[in-house]
């Protein structure tokens, strides 16, 4: 039958084995019932308001505590699902949570199904579908900027943006249809170069959305720097040095060559995955050409380069020269490293470190952040694309109004342009939600992942 | 019962639904009887002597193509033709004529009473009858009862109809006629539920009063184009050709229609039904177009023998020596004697959600409403309703499947689709804007689109559609020997160059030469050597189909383009929705989305997409319901 919205549901909304509190979600018309049934405190919870917190325990079914808890309750329609809705934290032990889940579901509540929360949210109106689509974003960001990037979105930035363009993709339209269907009235029809103009003006709007991907995919995918330079010059102990100084270490990834080791690390919030590449030599007869092809192909991949020498030796200015073909020279941060050694440089450099004593690393954390996000372009307040589907539409729809402006410049009829406009409007009104289909609403709620 | 009478199909009113309706529904093998109240009456035009127009022709191509009657007449009483918008393209040309208003009722006349199984009464239904939420009859004014299997009723502005000329209202459902009162009251009874809305109409002026010397002249085509296949291009025109006339408003009639203002039954509020935003009054004109110093104003002839003039743009309903004194005003018309003033009239409609895309009402089984009850305006979109009416009601009647047009498939499938999904709550008038698929929905196409329905329905006879099926076989082996034919460049530069286009390095085909906006297919083939491609010969002789060829060829990446989309579309239409649906449980969906979607009943989540108030999010939350 119908999907059921009488369900209760509950997941986990923390990442397991991380953090020292868990958050456990409850959400559905029996919220609050099912959860009183397994937690004893000052007050039922069922007699509580909205928005409160209450302090207890929690117990098995066999009448054993569990653990200390608090609490949060929210009555619909004012809650994340826009059902009513409770969040119990407890110690971040896994051990501890499953026990509560298990509980619940003892009570007939059932395990969520992914990205069943927030289908509920977008269900209940709480949310549109861009909204929806970075909340996905949330889940599947690791780290604080990360995060705010998603939040903005979530805020509506991109959907009101969006709209705003549609608005004025319609205006251009009705201009353009005003003389299609009433040519015979004494009207003073707009020129088309004005129409021109507009939808010129709608297509640098866009642009600049588009442009903002580059920023908005690093803040969900985070940045790729590789790790160049001669052999010895101390880059796997810059690499073990930032290991040890990010603490969340999210995986160890086998670098795609026997060579190239990855590693996945959060520093001041921005996710970098860090490429360690074998050292190469380039001696002035002996170019070992080879060396090279083995670290190129992590060297394009890269956003950012880290070429790093040894105080003590030379610069490695052939190696160098070699990188710069393949990754421009913005894109490049020069390090002097083992600077505990002597700071009496052979060649200028963009930071000067010891990777044995971290002398100069957050300065070079600082230089990679700066680098990679750009220096402000980008503020809380602009709107800015993140996600790929978002991107392809926003570059389709891109494509539609420059054939529109090319019918125009060609001197094609109206309608031929009406056409590019309103396969533009509804590409914009897919990314708000206004023109909807199966794929989308499939494709975004498989995309959670459990409690969100 | 002592007049007690039988027919299969019963349509009210003769007017440009009615005699579709009933015309069609009888020569699919119905019964029928067609009670309208003046015999003299047939097919008349309340308004404007003019047939066709922006969007309105296509629907006039897209009946002759199933198989109705209005482009024939037409074309037989036309006294002016014009192919609007020729200097856009193909999608938005719209054939247009000047009626002659006598000429074109007698013509509807004969028609209609030489159609077997038809029957005409002259009579006025007072009540119509159900039983178990099924038709079953009528009852006439002269105490007529008559039964039936199915009842269409095409009444047009005559429900409770009021006229009014200033403030003094007259009941009448057009100007020397009568209003239909009781039956809105009978359907009332059976839970339906009825609006008011406004049309209006121009004065009409003494032809010899008018100095046209002073006149700017609006002549038709050089070359006229009929509406329909039916029609003699070798006998075309039939009457003869007359020209239209321009004149403006200035300041000084808008001074004097300002001083009638306050004996406005418009903007007094006597007159609460909404009226047409596009073809406003021209009082209404004056007022929200304040800073506008004139307007446009077209002489049209009402016919060849007639001695009266519509002046249209000029409808009013303001008292008639203001009407009076405003004319005179305007140049050419210093002298003007008017034989009658403008009026505006108020009636009855019922709020078009209540029928389905068939046109049958939700409510009663048999029960049929098409033309102005469901809130349209115009003779073209009243005729496209009276066809699709009539082969329903016939359909359901032999058990046959119903008869619904895509959106995608022509103007009148996007008219029913509109009012069932939108209810327009003002006069619904067609644009080509309202058709998403414009570029497939043209005039050189609506045969190609639709006659196989026609000739389905027994409604396109059996030559008709073999010469059909000719100039499509004709036409295929057009489009594949324009799309495979290599032309090489020795055969061709020549021409090119004397055409100021580019000349060509490779071989080159037809289709991809006749993209170039300077050359015509026409030219093209005349380059070919006859002998060597039989083709060209019989394709240079028919010169209809040549520019249907053309335009496929010259448009073919834009009608492409336009096919993926419907494609896609498709397949939110045949996402079904179960019938009576309950949505009252999904209280997730919007109240008022609930409410839009419960009067509806859309059948697929596309129709459910396109009513109005319902939200994409709304719709979103339906899909994964009925998913789920
Ligand atoms: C004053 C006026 C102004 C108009 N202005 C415009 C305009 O500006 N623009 C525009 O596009 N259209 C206008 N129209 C509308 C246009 O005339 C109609 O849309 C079109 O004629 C509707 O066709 P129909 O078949 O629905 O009804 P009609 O053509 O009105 O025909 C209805 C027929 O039904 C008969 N009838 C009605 N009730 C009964 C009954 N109970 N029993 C028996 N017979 C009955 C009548 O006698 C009549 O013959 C105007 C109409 C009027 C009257
Ligand atoms: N004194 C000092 N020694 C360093 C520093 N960084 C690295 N070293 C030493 O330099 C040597 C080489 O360091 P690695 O990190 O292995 O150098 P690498 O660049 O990865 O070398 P390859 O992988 O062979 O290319 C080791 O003995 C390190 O202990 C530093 O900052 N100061
Ligand atoms: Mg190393």
């Amino acid at each position: 039958m119908l999907y059921s919205h009488e369900d209760t549901i509950t997941a986990i909304a923390t990442p397991i084995g991380v953090g020292a509190i868990s958050v456990i979600r409850v959400s559905g018309s029996q919220s609050i019932e099912k959860v009183d049934s397994i937690f004893r405190g000052k007050k039922k919870l069922e007699d509580s308001k909205s928005h409160t917190i209450h302090y207890g325990r929690i117990y098995s079914q066999s009448n054993e505590v569990i653990d200390d808890v608090l609490i949060s309750i929210f009555k619909k329609p004012n809650s994340y699902t826009g059902e009513d809705s409770i969040e119990i934290s407890t110690h971040g032990n896994p051990l501890i949570t499953q026990k509560i889940i298990d509980a619940l579901l003892e009570n007939n509540v059932r395990l969520a199904e992914p990205g069943e929360f927030t289908k509920r949210a977008f269900l209940n109106g709480r949310m549109d579908l861009a909204q929806a689509e970075a909340v996905a974003d949330v889940i599947n960001s690791r780290t604080e900027v990360s995060l705010h990037g998603a939040r903005n979105q979530l805020d509506g930035l991109l959907s009101k943006k969006i709209d705003l363009l549609r608005e004025m993709l319609i205006h251009s339209s009705s201009l353009i249809e005003l003389e299609l269907d009433f040519a015979e009235e004494d009207i003073q029809f707009v020129s088309l170069k004005e129409v021109k103009e507009e939808i010129e003006d709608i297509i640098a709007e866009i642009e600049e959305l588009l442009k903002s991907y580059s920023f908005g995919k690093i803040v969900r995918d985070g940045v790729k720097v590789a790790l160049v330079g001669q052999p010895n010059v101390g880059k796997s102990s810059l690499l073990n040095y930032m290991l040890k100084e990010s603490r969340a270490i999210v995986s160890h990834i086998p670098g795609t060559t026997r060579d190239v080791i990855s590693e996945e690390i959060s520093v001041e919030g921005l996710f970098i995955k860090l490429f360690d590449t074998a050292g190469i030599r380039f001696a002035e007869d002996d170019i070992e050409k080879e060396g090279v092809e083995r670290s190129r192909q992590a060297i394009e991949n890269a956003d950012i380069v880290i070429y790093m020498f040894d105080v003590t030796s030379d610069f490695g200015l052939e190696l160098y020269e070699e990188i710069e073909k393949t990754i421009p020279e913005d894109r490049i941060i020069t390090v002097a490293n083992k600077i505990d050694l002597g700071k009496d440089l052979s060649h200028s450099a963009d930071a000067e470190i010891s990777a044995l004593t971290g002398e100069g690393i957050p300065e070079l954390f600082s230089l990679l952040k700066e680098i990679s996000l750009g220096s402000n372009i980008y503020t809380e307040k602009s709107a800015v694309v993140s996600s790929l589907r978002h991107y392809n539409i926003l570059k389709k729809a891109k494509e539609n109004l420059f054939s529109a402006v090319k019918s125009i410049e060609n001197k094609l009829s109206g309608e031929f342009i009406a056409v590019d406009l309103r396969n533009a409007e509804n590409l914009l009104g897919e990314i708000i939600g206004k023109v909807s289909t199966d794929d989308i609403l499939n494709n975004i709620f498989s995309k959670f992942c459990i409690g969100k | 019962m002592v007049n007690m009478l039988n027919y299969d199909v019963i349509v009210i009113g003769a007017g440009h639904a009615g005699i579709e309706a009933a015309i069609a529904s009888a020569r699919m093998g119905c019964s029928v009887a067609l009670i309208t109240m003046e015999k003299k009456a047939i097919g008349r035009m309340s308004c404007n002597p003019a047939i066709g127009g922006s969007a309105k022709g296509h629907i006039v191509h897209e009946i002759d193509a199933l198989g109705g009657i209005m482009g024939l007449i037409a074309d037989r009483t036309g006294i002016q033709f014009r192919t609007l918008n020729k200097s856009k393209g193909p999608s938005v040309w719209a054939g247009r004529c000047q009626s002659d208003r006598k000429l074109y009722s007698e013509e509807a006349g004969e028609v209609v009473f030489g159609t077997q199984n038809l029957d005409v009464i002259e009579d006025s239904v007072n009540e119509a009858f159900e039983e178990n939420k099924k038709i079953v009859g009528v009852k006439t004014e002269k105490g007529k009862e008559i039964n039936c299997k199915a009842l269409i009723v095409a009444s047009g502005t005559f429900l409770n109809g009021v006229m009014y000329t200033g403030t003094d209202p007259k009941i009448g459902g057009r100007f020397g006629e009568r209003a239909a009162i009781g039956l809105t009251k009978s359907f009332l009874d059976m839970g339906f539920v009825a609006d008011r809305l406004k049309t209006g109409t121009p004065p009409r002026l003494k032809k010899n009063s008018i100095d046209f010397s002073v006149l700017e002249e609006q002549p038709g085509d050089e070359n006229p184009q009929p509406f329909s296949h039916r029609t003699d291009i070798k006998n075309f025109p039939v009457l003869p050709q007359v020209s239209c006339h321009l004149t403006y408003t200035d300041e000084h009639v808008h001074k004097i229609l300002e001083k009638g203002f306050d004996r406005s039954p418009m903007f007094k509020g006597l007159i609460t039904g909404v009226g047409p935003r596009y073809c406003p009054s021209i009082e209404d004109k004056i007022v929200r177009f304040a800073d506008k110093p004139r307007h446009q104003l077209f002489l049209e002839p009402e016919g060849l023998d007639s001695d009266l003039i519509y002046l249209n743009g000029f409808s009013s309903s303001l008292p008639e020596e203001i009407q009076f004194e405003a004319v005179r005003a305007i140049q050419g018309l210093e002298n003007i004697e008017m034989a009658r003033p403008g009026y505006a009239v108020e009636y009855d409609y019922f709020p078009p959600y209540q029928v389905d895309l068939t046109l049958e009402t939700k409510l009663i089984k048999g029960l049929y409403f098409a033309g102005q009850i469901n809130g349209t305006s115009g003779y073209e979109e009243a005729a496209g309703q009276g066809l699709v009416a009539g082969i329903n009601a016939t359909l359901k009647i032999q058990g046959r499947e119903e008869f619904v047009l895509k959106r995608s498939e022509a103007y009148i499938g996007v008219l029913i689709d509109d009012l069932v999904g939108k209810s327009t709550d003002e006069p619904y008038r067609m644009f080509t804007s309202r058709a998403e698929h414009r570029l497939i929905l043209r005039q050189d196409n609506a045969e190609r689109r639709l006659v196989k329905f026609g000739y389905d329905f027994g409604l396109v006879s059996k030559e008709l559609y073999n010469e059909f099926k000719k100039s499509e076989e004709l036409m295929i082996q057009g489009i594949d020997f324009a799309s495979n034919l290599r032309i090489s460049p020795k055969n061709i530069n020549g021409f090119l160059a004397s055409q100021n286009s580019s000349v060509i390095g490779n071989g080159e085909t037809i289709s991809k030469l006749v993209k170039r906006p300077e050359l015509k297919l026409k030219n093209i083939l005349e380059t070919l050597d006859k002998s060597r491609f039989p083709l060209v010969e019989p394709l240079l002789n028919n010169e209809e189909l040549l520019q249907k060829l053309e335009i496929e060829l010259k448009y073919e990446g834009y009608i492409k383009r336009q096919y993926e989309l419907v494609e896609k579309m498709e397949k939110l239409e045949n996402t079904k929705i179960p019938l009576n649906y309950d949505y009252h449980n999904l209280n997730t969906i919007s109240v008022e989305a609930r409410e839009k979607l419960a009067k509806v009943q859309p059948r697929s989540i596309g129709q459910a997409s396109r009513i109005s108030g319902v939200s994409p999010a709304d719709i979103s939350i339906l899909t994964v319901y009925l998913k789920n």
